[in-house]
């Protein structure tokens, strides 16, 4: 296997129907970031929860392998599959107000996972915690811990969960949209910061945005989806330059850039879908038969 | 000119600050805001959250009442006019909304909401109206038929885009109503308000924190920071040199999908 975390054939169906996704090939390397692009209801955020094996219940795994640090995690009994997720991977959400619980202080949301999963010491995990909000840049990190989440403000919540992704040193960290719901200046410095921690610390990261402006920012790989299959996997400096898949190079066209008014209104041209709509139906008559 | 505000505040009950017993503090969200809408301009209000812009849009198309300042809507004061007063004039300031699933009924048919407001203003010939603003805004006639759940994001939108043009407004505003879709029906959606507004002679104020969509859309631009205009003039000038810091700092935060920008 050529990466960290590999995705090989990777299907996933709705139970009793259709396919989520298909056939999902790609690699993220040790230490690389890699992004998923795509429009809404790709699939790009069903990836990063097949491999976290937090799938919704209606949809299942009906094919495919996903190797995390050498282990394929579809082979493995289901309590061993957690194991091993929870050892080696971490999640950045996309939105900080519902991913921290409303009712509890910061603090013992950052230690419980390292208290209650790995068995630290409450106090190493206290310290721990402290060191890593100071690592992000949130100031005076003892008040942050012992407030709630109500009374930070949207980039400082974001913050604290990169910290708290972070706290027990995962190899992975899949990070879905965690900027969409921030202003742009705040994106930056949380970009920043994700890319920084993410340097630092040597974690592969799985980055899931529809913002391709984002990606040439943060990612050294990324695949193009497009109803649940891969329609390009490219190095990231190529895939600007020289966008292979025609849907590729629409997407980019779609996408409207301050600098240069007169690029941005071509929306996807129907020929380019029906011809990416003829690719996924071949695959679906290829895979039934 | 169709708008004129003149020193607009407005200040709004802080409800997370409210005593048990009593008055909530009052918290000021606008605080003196001036400028001038010409007719058939495409305006572009631009700001972070909590800047104040959605609340100057609502103020604009009287949602909400100002505190002090003037607002004219073509040489009329409606600062304070009573809802009565209002009703005559609503018809031809119009707004849409950002979320189409939550600003469009989803137990009535797209007909039944294009043809709801105008209804209200006592138009006739309503299915004719209705097949016409649906042609205007490129959607099927039968799409009068469907009901909000069957259809996709950029198509919702359209059709909050015909429910307001429907009535033959002077004046829409647009409050960030591409920023919940994906580039290609924003692309759609962005070209057929281009053309509407050439066609139909219609003025547009376009709210929205993403100044690549504004660069596109607008012909001037207004920056709002903390319910204050830090500056405004037409888009090419603005983008060109931009005079305050906090409309640079807007700027240079922007992810342009090119990985040779220095983006520090």
């Amino acid at each position: 296997m050529s990466g960290f975390l590999s995705i090989r054939n990777l299907t996933v169906h709705l139970r009793g129907g259709g396919p989520i996704l298909r056939a999902v090939t790609m690699d993220v390397a040790p230490g690389q970031v890699h992004g998923l692009v795509g429009e809404s209801g790709a699939g790009k955020s069903m990836i990063g929860k097949a491999v976290l094996g937090t799938l919704p219940r209606a949809l299942e795994i009906t094919g495919g392998e996903i190797w995390l640090d050498g282990v394929d995690l579809l082979a493995l009994a289901p309590a061993a599959r957690r194991k091993q997720i929870g050892a080696t991977a971490a999640l950045i959400p996309q939105d900080p107000l519902t991913a921290l619980n409303p009712g509890k202080r910061i603090g013992p949301q950052i230690t419980r996972r390292l208290v209650d999963i790995l068995g630290w010491r409450k106090s190493d995990a206290e310290a721990r915690a402290r060191d890593l909000l100071d690592e992000v840049h949130i100031p005076d990190p003892v008040r942050v811990m012992r407030s709630y989440p109500h009374e930070l403000s949207g980039g400082m919540r974001q913050r604290i969960l990169i910290a708290s992704a972070f706290a027990a040193e995962p190899r992975l960290i899949i990070a879905d949209e965690p900027t969409t719901a921030l202003d742009v200046t705040v994106q930056k410095q949380i970009l920043r910061l994700i890319s920084d921690m993410q340097t630092r610390h040597g974690t592969a990261l799985l980055f899931v945005t529809h913002d391709l402006g984002v990606v040439s920012k943060v990612c050294d790989t990324l695949s193009v989806l497009y109803a649940g299959k891969v329609v390009e996997n490219a190095r990231m400096r190529r895939f600007f330059m020289r966008p292979i898949h025609p849907y590729s190079a629409a997407l980019l066209a779609a996408t409207p850039i301050y600098t240069d008014p007169d690029r941005g209104l071509t929306p996807v041209p129907q020929t380019v879908i029906d011809a990416v709509e003829r690719e996924v139906e071949h695959h679906d008559v290829r895979a039934g038969a | 000119m169709i708008y004129e505000l003149r020193d607009l505040h407005l200040s709004l009950p802080d409800m997370s600050r409210k005593p048990l017993l009593g008055a909530a503090p009052r918290i000021e969200i606008l605080k003196g805001v001036s400028f001038d809408i010409p007719k058939g301009a495409v305006l572009g209000i631009v700001g972070g959250s909590g800047s104040g812009k959605s609340t100057l849009g609502r103020a604009m198309v009287r949602l909400l009442e100002p505190t002090s300042g003037h607002i004219l809507f073509d040489g009329t004061d409606i600062t304070h006019l009573s809802e009565d007063a209002l009703r005559g004039m609503r018809r031809r300031f119009q707004m849409i909304f950002q979320d189409p699933m939550s600003s469009l009924n989803p137990r009535r048919r797209v007909g039944g909401i294009i043809a709801g407001p105008m209804r209200l203003h006592g138009m006739d010939g309503l299915r004719a109206r209705v097949d016409e603003a649906l042609d205007m805004v490129g959607l099927p006639r039968s799409f009068a038929k469907r009901y909000p759940h069957e259809l996709s994001g950029g198509q919702r939108q359209r059709i909050g885009i015909a429910r307001a043009i429907a009535l033959r407004p002077d004046f829409i505003l647009a409050d960030e109503i591409v920023s919940g879709l994906d580039v290609s029906s924003q692309a759609q959606v962005l070209n057929l308000l281009q053309d509407l507004v050439a066609d139909l002679g219609l003025t547009l104020a376009f709210i929205s924190h993403d100044l690549s969509v504004i660069r596109r859309l607008c012909d001037r631009v207004l920056v709002l920071h903390h319910g204050q205009v830090v500056e405004q003039g037409p888009t090419a000038d603005l983008f060109a040199a931009p005079q305050a810091a906090y409309t640079r700092e807007l700027l240079d935060a922007i992810p342009l999908p090119d990985p040779d920008q220095v983006w520090r």
